[in-house]
């Protein structure tokens, strides 16, 4: 296999690489930057992060994203395993057809559409618009992807072991808690963590279905992007991709472990 | 939705009857919960829009007439269907701006699936032909970008792209042009912020299933005499059909209703439907036509969307 990876494949992966890369990079570069130009350096600095904290509006509209984020994430995280426990366990009952096409078509659906017609809902039920709307929205079109990446988990997963355990008899529900979950933890854990990085990143949907004092961070971002290109925003951006990034690394970490424990103990399961 | 604990398991004959039923109400729960979620916050909002779609824009809060209210009872219903007006979809066919919007965002869709493409299959073809102990890293590396908000991705573009951006100051600065070229607020600068945004969506399912590909077939061909780029043509490519289909079709669905990168990098000149579409809703507070425009959208989508849950549902099956 080795001799197959030529240099035209390693070439088009750094390229292709770099092109994912480099945008993001100089991003990060121009956000320590002294000059107010964003785009000519002119020394290292830290002021934008100073002014930044300082940024009230910028402030308010991080806190009410952290907090949509983290209450449609779990609520999602719920609603998306029990619709990819769905989409996998109940192969016929009436209406499955409709059932899976509202789980997938929400992956593709252009966010306007969806933006617009939730809006028109919590419009049409008299619900007015803030937080909680904005929250409900994202719940909606995060719970599909969450639906999908569990979906992917559940279908390599052995039943027999669910089966063995209702023999043995334990009820369902303690069957699923003490046997399903664990082994699809990770998968509901990466679920939770992409509703959440989702739901931090809207700005269509959020945009429609969000209304006075309920500004998130990404709108606030695109309001003052039309407005130029400034570090401070640079330096917003940075620190949304840190923790972001932070939270994949300690995922991507602990997955392993959990991996590493796994293989440990199925070793001493074999050696008895 | 009666006949939904149609699957029991023959171990559960065994069990006994309040185990039997608890089981089968748990089982209900389980479909019953997201179900009604989504029928309620996935459906009936598109019936809403299609609704509001047949009213007329008013100077009110919410700013239309109500069509089909069910609070005069059942023949208010009934007489609400003459009211219904079509004054909307003849508005969009009599204007030329939809229409071109329309037809615009398609062939940008298009254009950039393709870029998108060709962008995509070499670094999925490497990812798939790399060793395997560094596969992982690759695909972690492909997806990472994703994680990273979609807003700023296209926002650091602009920094490159404009007439005093970084790419102007590098090809300046080497002596390449003399003159910075103009590329945000063009197609082109689209063009660049949907493949850089939709990559990954086009690598992953490329990726897996250039993986799953039996290179021996190659090795076969080329053995035989085939030319690599033919034995690519004859038996890679098709073999990945199904990865390039699913890829094309995350990239073609979302892009045409892109509303923030022609938004932020392709200017005020660009005409693309999901601007559109903001613009009569947020500038011109038209619900109705901003509901209609959204209906035809859909419309527009339903094929590429269909066939997109046909690859899903089949990828679910042979996942089994």
């Amino acid at each position: 296999m080795n001799s197959t990876w030529s240099r035209f494949n390693i070439t088009s992966i750094v390229l292709g690489f770099a092109f994912l890369y480099l945008p993001i990079v100089l991003l990060i570069i121009f956000s320590f930057n002294e000059s107010k130009l964003v785009t000519v350096w002119g020394g290292f600095s830290t002021k934008w992060y100073v002014s930044l904290f300082h940024n009230q509006g910028l402030m308010d509209a991080t806190w009410v994203t952290a907090r949509v984020g983290v209450i449609s994430a779990t609520v999602a995280t719920v609603l998306g395993t029990l619709a990819a426990i769905t989409l996998t366990r109940y192969t016929r009952f009436r209406g499955r057809v409709l059932f899976s096409g509202m789980v997938f078509a929400p992956l593709v659906m252009p966010e306007v559409i969806t933006g617009l017609s939730l809006l028109l809902l919590f419009v049409a039920v008299g619900l007015d618009r803030g937080f909680f709307t904005v929250t409900l929205a994202h719940i909606t079109f995060t719970m599909c992807f969450v639906a999908v990446v569990v979906q992917s988990r559940l279908v390599s997963f052995d039943r027999s072991l669910e089966e063995a355990a209702m023999d043995l008899g334990a009820p369902p529900v303690k069957t699923f808690f003490q046997i399903t979950l664990p082994v699809i933890l990770p998968a509901i854990i990466s679920g939770w963590m992409l509703a959440f990085t989702l739901s931090l990143d809207d700005l269509v949907i959020a945009s429609f279905t969000s209304g006075p004092g309920a500004t998130t961070l990404p709108m606030k971002i695109y309001s003052q992007v039309r407005l130029g290109v400034t570090p401070e925003i640079n330096a917003a951006c940075t620190i949304l991709i840190a923790v972001v990034a932070i939270g994949v690394i300690i995922a991507s970490i602990a997955n392993k472990r959990r991996e590493i424990q796994r293989q440990l103990d199925e070793q001493a399961a074999q050696r008895g | 939705m009666a006949d939904i604990a149609a699957t029991a398991a023959p171990s559960t004959e065994t069990t006994t009857l309040p185990a039997r039923l608890a089981k089968s109400f748990v089982n209900r729960l389980v479909i019953i919960i997201p179900y009604l979620w989504l029928l309620f916050f996935f459906l009936v909002p598109f019936i809403i829009v299609f609704k509001i779609s047949l009213s007329q824009t008013a100077i009110s809060m919410p700013p239309y007439t109500p069509v089909l209210d069910f609070s005069d009872g059942i023949s208010g219903f009934f007489a609400g269907f003459r009211e219904l007006n079509f004054d909307n979809y003849t508005w969009l066919t009599q204007d030329a701006l939809y229409f071109n919007a329309y037809v615009t965002s398609l062939i940008i869709a298009a254009i950039s699936t393709i870029l998108t493409l060709i962008v995509g299959y070499p670094i999925a073809y490497g990812m798939a032909r790399a060793p395997a102990t560094i596969r992982p890293t690759l695909l972690m590396l492909v997806i990472l970008p994703f994680w990273t908000s979609f807003l700023i991705r296209v926002y650091a573009w602009i920094g490159i792209l404009k007439p005093e951006g970084l790419l102007n100051q590098l090809l300046m600065s080497l002596h390449i042009i003399s003159q910075p070229l103009v590329i945000l607020n063009t197609y082109t600068a689209i063009f660049i912020g949907i493949v850089y945004s939709y990559l990954p969506f086009m690598v992953l399912p490329l990726y897996s299933s250039l993986e799953k590909m039996d290179y021996s077939l190659v090795e076969a061909a080329e053995d035989l005499g085939c030319p690599p780029i033919g034995a690519f043509w004859k038996i890679t490519f098709p073999l990945s059909l199904p990865g390039v289909v699913a890829g094309c079709l995350l990239v073609f669905i979302p892009a045409v209703g892109e509303f923030v990168i022609p938004d932020l990098l392709g200017g005020s000149q660009t005409l693309m439907i999901g601007k559109t579409l903001w613009n009569e809703f947020f500038s011109n507070r038209d619900w109705p036509v901003s509901s209609a425009v959204a209906v035809i959208l859909l419309l527009v989508l339903t094929i590429p969307i269909m066939f997109f849950q046909q690859a899903q549902a089949k990828a679910q099956e042979q996942g089994r």
